[in-house]
């Protein structure tokens, strides 16, 4: 060591950090469940029956990735009363950013009128929203950053067959945000996540870009799930990862007010809520009813619903998880703002 | 357990998860057909099964399980192996 070297300064973040806000855009187009069946040979009783949807949004042409990722984060910014200039960091959880460089989230950052903050996307498919929220929890209370707005946003109908019997009727599109800030009281739990990637196959794109450009009739690469694999590990070991983050945060199911699983299937969160032994008097988001499965997008626009509809209150303790391919997953508590 | 007591405990679980009055889920009753069980609620059964009989049903399995008493032969084997 030379003698002249001196310990390096550190950043000193915020002791807690919190949502101050949550928005959302959902695409102007309703598809009801009648306009999909013809080409699953399926019925609308059948879909309902199978997951819960009656109707989703789905993106015209001029409400891209970005374009909806900035009218979800301006909605989440007004919330929050905080000016886009404050925002030192954006990050973007979503599966279908058709470029695959640069990312979605500088163009955004830029189009929201950041002082340049920093801009990255991050790909946990539908467990994306849960990991930027932890992400921009530990910014806060590291100090890299101050405001970080964590964007959840997808055009699933750009890969999804339209004659797949197990994916065509669930995925949609939409866009949610989170202003993630200081906060004068603990206000984000901590984190419960992880990956299993022995279940690589059970949600995931086709075949890779190549393959798909040398097939004889090139196409984009569509998602494939496995469904009745993804449904009981999502039903049953995802109950067991809430109660983790329940029990990391110090409460009980007792202590929710409303619990916002991933919008994937309104089956799998009655399975949740019955393993989980959630009491009858938390609140359940059921955004998927008319929203369908949005990926990262679903738990934003979710609690956005939840708000708006007064089913979750400012200071209302909420348990947050989100689960999909790869397979990855992540939990935790936060209050309402 | 006896035949009959894994029935009466499946049957519960049955009416658990999908609802079915218990006194229907008899050995020669179909899942899908007589009971009105579809496959996630399958799923459901199975996994709420094997904590219950302390046996493991691999998915790959669960198609050929299409009677109760098909279940139930299956949860036999499984706690005798």
């Amino acid at each position: 060591m030379s003698p002249a070297a001196r310990p390096l300064l550190i950043e000193q973040g915020a002791s807690y950090a919190g949502i101050l806000g949550i928005g959302a855009y959902r695409p102007a187009r309703v598809v009801p469940n009648s306009e999909i069946v013809d080409a699953i040979d399926s019925s609308d009783e059948w879909i309902q029956q199978r997951s819960g949807i009656k109707t989703r949004h789905i993106a015209d042409d001029s409400e891209t990735v970005v374009s909806m990722s900035v009218a979800a984060a301006r909605d989440a910014l007004a919330a929050a009363r905080v000016d886009a200039r404050q925002v030192d960091c954006v990050v973007v959880a979503t599966v279908s950013h058709l470029l695959q460089t640069p990312s979605a989230a500088t163009a955004i950052a830029h189009e929201l009128g950041t002082d340049q903050a920093a801009a990255f996307d991050i790909s946990a498919a539908c467990a994306g929203f849960c990991h930027g929220i932890a992400l921009a929890s530990d910014l806060v209370r590291g100090g890299s950053a101050r405001h970080v707005v964590v964007i959840g946003v997808e055009r699933l109908s750009d890969i999804t067959s339209p004659t797949d019997r197990g994916t065509a009727f669930i995925f949609a599109d939409g866009a949610g945000a989170a202003v993630v800030g200081p906060s004068d009281t603990p206000a984000i739990g901590p984190v419960v996540w992880g990956s299993d990637g022995e279940q690589y196959d059970l949600i995931r794109q086709r075949e890779d870009w190549r393959d798909a450009i040398a097939a004889e009739a090139p196409e984009i690469p569509h998602l494939v799930m496995r469904g009745n694999e993804v449904f009981r590990w999502a039903a049953f070991s995802m109950a067991k990862v809430a109660q983790q983050a329940l029990d990391r945060a110090g409460l009980t199911v007792d202590d929710l007010d409303c619990f916002v699983p991933h919008q994937a299937n309104n089956r799998i969160t009655d399975a949740m809520a019955r393993a989980m032994k959630l009491p009858s008097t938390v609140r359940i988001a059921r955004d998927i009813i008319d929203a369908g499965n949005t990926s990262a997008a679903s738990v934003p626009l979710a609690l956005e619903r939840m708000i708006r509809d007064g089913d979750a209150k400012s200071g209302d303790v909420a348990l947050l998880i989100a689960f999909g391919a790869g397979l990855a997953y992540a939990a935790q508590v936060v209050t309402i703002p | 357990m006896s035949t009959e007591e894994i029935r009466a405990a499946l049957a519960d679980i049955v009416n658990e998860v999908a609802g079915v009055d218990a006194d229907d889920v008899q050995l020669d009753k179909s899942f899908v057909d007589d009971l009105d069980v579809d496959s996630l609620s399958m799923v459901e059964v199975v996994v709420e099964a094997e904590e219950k009989f302390g046996v493991t049903i691999p998915d790959d399995e669960v198609k050929n399980l299409k009677t109760v008493g098909d279940a139930v032969a299956y949860i036999e084997r499984a706690q005798a192996a």
